[in-house]
């Protein structure tokens, strides 16, 4: 697998709610070699505090040209609001294993807050495989605020996009997992990236209706190459997996859900 | 220009070394830092069968640093030898074996065990481990046992032997002096330092093992300290580690009387920070008008 460690040059950055932003780098070798459910390693400056990448999972490729979808919630992700077209970012990636493109169709996917990011790279190339008519995705957040963009991004690709939110302000008034169980018998696969409680949720229902289930997971990471071991998730065989190399998409089947 | 240094018996191309559990076992690295380039490669900590190591949050950053409770996850050293080994014959950099374990039996075993395999230029022993039969009081906290530790390892190898000393003491130069009675041929430090973070919120430890080890450049000025004293409480050679990031990190070190050193947290937001100090060092050395890195150890000069 290809990896780099490159600076790109910032494209553009787009605010698309109160803390929710948008990077688009010119990132071409990144864009060549990534696939969906990868992510990159971010040096938000130059600085050594904050000292270490921040991982992102590849929102969307689009010629050579790779978009980070990230919320605010702390000094790094702070820092990386700052940049603007012409800066350039510190960039190792694309990492980890992304989700099965070649598994059984159709599938549904489900995305829950910045969870939602990698899905559209992976919606793009669903739809260059032509497997026939998709099932809804399935999308959820807080507010309508922070998903109305987003959803409206995957249904201009042409996907019926079935939506959630934890106010009501936009679409269904409660937790996007109860979208899903009308669609589960329309579906082979179920790909999914979100937090965890409704990553484990999805995991109980597809286990219950036998659907085979793929996660994509998020943890502190110190390297994002496989040495630091930090990144652990408890894993159902016991010991641990490593979200960075053994995932981040692993088989909901594979992770211990406590 | 001359780069190279001798670590006891140990010759060097250049005095830059990956600090163990920091550069996993050399490959993790490889698509980004040239491996052929380092002075050598110190691989992730070894012990006799595998662990599986600390449940999660495993690490947590801090104000220029971050603190890791691991656990010592390792593939054992079976696996190693066959798994990860193997695969670093293809480089001419020495590759140097970090070996650690719960009692003074399972060091002198595993020292045993990487004796007369081909391919391994030195160890390098981990005594910051608890040590489970006096209470998991770590082995190098006093000087009684680190040397115990050292002369186990010392009888069952000919190969090189550095002993890697914990800063979590009174004295580090008791402990240097310990471990250079007992045998080691070289020392290196610092080791991780103890630390630990709250979560306001929840009132509960940021990390899961609740106290880690703190790395990365905030620990500095404390390791370039105990090198410094260290250094000069022994004649064995000293190999200075602690938060080391830049060609100027690495020349503080060298100049406090390291003789080599080795980039630790650094490899985990640089991948190449090691090639990038080989070429920063040979960059002063012209500067300089020095011709080799010798003129730059142990150069420091405090006005009497």
């Amino acid at each position: 697998m290809a990896e780099f460690q490159e600076k790109y040059t910032v494209l553009r950055q787009e605010q698309l709610a109160d803390d929710i932003f948008r990077l688009s780098l010119d990132a071409p070798k990144i864009a060549a070699a990534a696939q969906p459910g990868q992510f990159v390693m971010v040096r938000t400056g130059e600085s050594l505090d904050p000292l270490l990448r921040r991982p992102f999972s590849i929102h969307k490729v689009i010629g050579e040209t790779v978009a980070l979808l990230y919320k605010v919630v702390g000094k790094g992700t702070r820092v990386l609001t700052s940049l603007g077209p012409g800066d350039s970012v510190d960039v190792v990636g694309p990492l980890g294993r992304g989700f099965d493109l070649d598994g059984p169709g159709p599938r549904c996917l489900v995305g829950g807050g910045m969870g939602i990011a990698p899905l559209y790279f992976l919606a793009r190339q669903i739809l260059q495989q032509d497997t026939g008519p998709n099932p809804p995705i399935l999308l959820g957040a807080r507010t309508r605020a922070e998903l109305q963009v987003l959803a409206d991004e995957f249904t201009e690709l042409g996907f019926v996009v079935l939506t959630a939110t934890d106010d009501g302000s936009l679409g269904h008034h409660g937790l996007v997992t109860e979208l899903l169980d009308d669609i589960l018998h329309r579906v082979r696969l179920v790909q999914v990236c979100g937090p965890v409680p409704m990553m484990r949720t999805v995991a109980r229902q597809c286990d219950r209706a036998r659907v085979p289930c793929q996660v994509s997971l998020e943890t502190h990471m110190a390297c994002g190459l496989g040495a630091c071991l930090g990144c652990t998730c408890p894993a159902r065989e016991g010991g641990y997996k490593h979200v960075c190399k053994d995932g981040p998409v692993l088989s909901a089947d594979e992770v211990a859900w406590i | 220009m001359d780069l190279s240094v001798n670590i006891g018996p140990l010759r060097l191309q250049n005095p830059v070394m990956t600090a163990s559990g920091t550069f996993g076992y050399g490959r993790e690295f490889a698509e980004l830092t040239d491996l052929s380039r380092l002075g050598a490669i110190i691989v992730k900590g070894i012990s006799l069968a595998p662990r599986p190591g600390n449940p999660p949050p495993r690490i947590i950053e801090t104000a220029c640093g971050m603190l890791n409770a691991i656990g010592l996850e390792n593939v054992g050293v079976e696996r190693f030898l066959t798994e990860k080994l193997p695969w670093l014959h293809q480089f001419a950099t020495p590759v140097i074996v970090n070996i650690l374990g719960d009692s003074v039996e399972e060091y002198a075993a595993l020292a045993a065990r990487l004796n007369d395999v081909e391919g391994i230029a030195a160890l390098e022993v981990n005594i910051s481990c608890p040590n489970v039969k006096r209470g998991g009081v770590a082995f190098g906290t006093v000087p009684e046992t680190a040397a115990e530790v050292t002369r186990a390892v010392r009888a069952a190898t000919s190969l090189p032997l550095i002993v890697k000393l914990s800063p979590n003491v009174t004295d580090i130069t008791l402990m240097a002096r310990a471990v250079e009675g007992a045998g080691a041929d070289a020392i290196s430090l610092i080791n991780t330092l103890l630390g630990m973070a709250i979560d306001t919120r929840s009132r509960k430890p940021r990390l899961a093992n609740v106290v880690g080890g703190l790395s990365g450049p905030a620990i500095k000025p404390v390791a370039l300290r105990m090198v410094w004293q260290a250094a000069a409480a022994v004649s064995v050679p000293v190999i200075g580690i602690g938060g080391i990031t830049t060609t100027e990190d690495a020349l503080e070190f060298l100049m406090a009387g390291a003789c080599a050193i080795q980039v630790g947290t650094a490899n985990f937001f640089q991948p190449n920070a090691t090639t990038t100090i080989v070429d920063g060092l040979a960059a002063y050395l012209e500067q300089q008008s020095l011709t080799s890195i010798s003129q730059v150890v142990n150069s420091l000069r405090i006005d009497t």
